[in-house]
């Protein structure tokens, strides 16, 4: 079911003067998929979105968003997707159902299929009964909701959501990605743009952007397990900072670094090191409390793959 | 533990209505790194605020740096140094101008500046980028600059107010490795996050939730207040084998991420081999089944649930 392709990108360039924000990006996502688009602020993430709604012309290259194509056929494509923001203002003097009826404005939503809509966010959104209630008056989780709820008023069949649960609470949070999920599955492809590791875990499948590029593309857990050359470490000892300071010049030890109380450490090969670096810290005078290997986290895996494409910039 | 540096006691703030901090006690020891975590409004700032001496409680005691914050609040900024979200450099002023100017405020002798100022430049990366405008430096810079000139003088607490919001994560290693040296160094370092994964790079936190402390400790010992472990699944269809295993014996919640689903389960040594089995008798397709560590988040969202407060989503 998940063979649809609903968003073609091919050798997508966008400049600005001498700049260039995006720099051949291409990546295709399924019907009722979860994409990602994870990068730091200023790395092309808002700049790709921009084109791919229609609002920005590329450079250079192609890019089709359920069939249309964004430079030619701007009005269709805007017509069949959906947009949200965590910073993305509603109305706060605005009542709910104000809300909802203005954007229901915006999207061309008429007639009876008003009604059967705005009941229907009313109720993903848990605000049922809650319709007059002061928008500003709404905690972040509901506001979240209900922004989700004006951003699909009109049945688009690709979501976009920018940073849409950065520094929401969790619990919050949780609720509103098992909303995007079921969508999922009700076939709305969903492409999120994020620079949070933890937003950007959510995701099916997931694209690194840094400096315009992708550097990476796949499943998550594929990624951290293919970006990592050698192996992680966890190390617990003390002195902590005696200790930091041999593993550095350890052999086999390719970086070493404070994480919490206990040491991060890339090496060769983990087998290898479990059995050598006991011994050698003591010899050194660190008393090692535990040692073990550790699997890397998507921000272990960012910092590789983006220190890579920095220093072969360079 | 005469090495305490910071001692906060029943602290409360009111703004009208709303109780931006309730009853907040915590410490914080010479060469620690402290982290005050928690999401968007849960009063972070506010108890950095109190801390530094710009904002008094309402109700509480603190003693920073051998000062009595509430009763003398002028003696402890001398001795703290204290980077608001918003740090106030000047954007027409170069690196090297901006650090200077904060050594005019700071009355840093002439002595100590020099040595100082390369030494900062040093540890943050920055000496090529000197005579560069602070205007033209990247948001990790930027927060690196703030932090340089926040140390020029030599401060016994240092509070940082959300240092790597919106900073990548290449950048944002190299502020931690910066936090990591002070604390080395013997500083006590205080510092706020809503990033709950940066919780892990403390070594004690303060997990915050709507103005109230949800759990102070060592992350080890956050992580052992969820009972049972967690287990993840991989598979073709996460939520179709989320939908599934709800309904299984043992477990407590599940939830579905990228290409695997998280299980809180209360035994995980005995409901393994019963999730096995029951999975594989559904005919759904699954890979990998593995117990992992417990995530800070995952802990919040137990806390809060189990101390029964009302979170954003339960209150309209």
């Amino acid at each position: 079911m998940h063979n649809d392709v609903s968003i073609v990108v091919d050798g997508l360039v966008k400049r600005f003067g001498r700049f260039t924000a995006v720099d051949h990006v291409n990546f295709q996502i399924h019907r009722g998929e979860i994409f990602g688009l994870l990068g730091p602020n200023g790395s092309g993430k808002s700049t790709t979105i921009r084109m791919l709604c229609g609002l920005l012309t590329p450079t250079e290259g192609t890019a089709r968003v359920v069939g249309y194509d964004v430079s030619s056929q701007a009005e269709e494509v805007r017509q069949h997707i959906g947009y949200m923001s965590q910073k993305f203002s509603l109305y706060n003097d605005l009542r709910v159902i104000e809300n909802l009826r203005f954007f229901a404005g915006l999207y061309g939503v008429k007639g009876a299929l008003l009604s059967e809509r705005i009941a229907w966010a009313l109720r993903m959104a848990g605000l049922s009964g809650g319709e007059h209630r002061l928008t500003g008056e709404l905690s972040g989780g509901w506001k979240q909701r209900l922004a989700l709820g004006c951003a699909v008023l009109h049945r688009p069949q690709v979501l976009f959501l920018d940073e849409p649960t950065a520094g929401v609470d969790p619990l919050s949070r949780r609720d509103f990605w098992e909303l995007i999920h079921e969508m999922s599955a009700d076939g709305v492809t969903i492409l999120v743009t994020t620079h949070y590791m933890d937003e950007a875990e959510y995701c099916n499948r997931l694209a690194l952007i840094e400096a315009g590029r992708i550097v990476a593309t796949g499943a998550p857990s594929d990624i951290k397990q293919s970006a990592i050359r050698g192996d992680l470490i966890l190390v617990d000892c003390t002195p902590l900072g005696r200790g930091l300071e041999a593993l550095r010049h350890a052999p086999g030890v390719h970086d070493a670094s404070v994480f919490g109380a206990a040491l991060h450490l890339v090496v060769d090969a983990a087998e290898d090191s479990l059995k050598y670096l006991p011994e050698y810290l003591t010899s050194l005078g660190v008393s090692v409390h535990r040692i073990e290997p550790i699997s890397p986290s998507l921000e272990d895996a960012f910092v590789e793959l983006t220190a890579k494409g920095r220093s072969s910039a360079n | 533990m005469n090495d305490v540096v910071v001692r906060a006691e029943g602290l409360t703030k009111r703004f009208g209505q709303l109780v931006a901090v309730d009853n907040l006690s915590f410490s914080a020891q010479r060469g620690e790194i402290l982290g005050i975590v928690g999401p968007d409004g849960s009063g972070k700032s506010t108890a950095l605020r109190m801390l530094a001496g710009v904002l008094a409680p309402d109700i509480g005691e603190m003693e920073v740096a051998g000062a009595d914050v509430v009763g003398n609040p002028e003696q402890v900024k001398s001795r703290i140094s204290y980077m608001p979200q918003h740090f106030g450099l000047y954007e027409d002023l170069t690196v090297i101008q901006n650090i200077r100017f904060y050594a005019d405020i700071f009355e840093v002798s002439s002595a100590d500046r020099r040595r100082r100022e390369q030494q900062l430049l040093d540890a943050s990366g920055m000496s090529a980028f000197r005579g560069r405008l602070a205007g033209q430096l990247s948001g990790g810079m930027k927060r690196k600059l703030g932090i340089a000139c926040a140390l020029i003088h030599t401060p016994q607490v240092l509070l940082l107010d959300e240092p790597t919001t919106g900073v990548d994560p290449v950048s944002r290693r190299e502020l931690w490795a910066i936090l990591y040296s002070l604390a080395f160094e013997g500083v006590a370092v205080i510092v706020s996050t809503a990033y709950l994964d940066e919780a892990e790079r403390c070594q004690r936190l303060l997990l915050m939730h709507r103005g109230r402390s949800l759990f102070f400790g060592t992350p080890v010992e956050l992580k052992r207040t969820l009972p049972g472990g967690m287990l993840s699944i991989a598979g073709a269809d996460p939520r179709a084998i989320q939908r599934l295993v709800i309904s299984f014996e043992g477990v407590v919640s599940a939830m579905a991420m990228g290409d695997t689903v998280h299980l809180v389960v209360d035994d995980t040594a005995r409901r393994t081999p019963e999730i096995l089995a029951q999975l594989s008798a559904s005919g759904l397709v699954f890979g990998e089944v593995k117990e992992i560590a417990p995530a800070v988040e995952d802990v919040f969202v137990y806390a809060v649930s189990e101390q029964g407060l009302e979170t954003s989503s339960a209150d309209a």
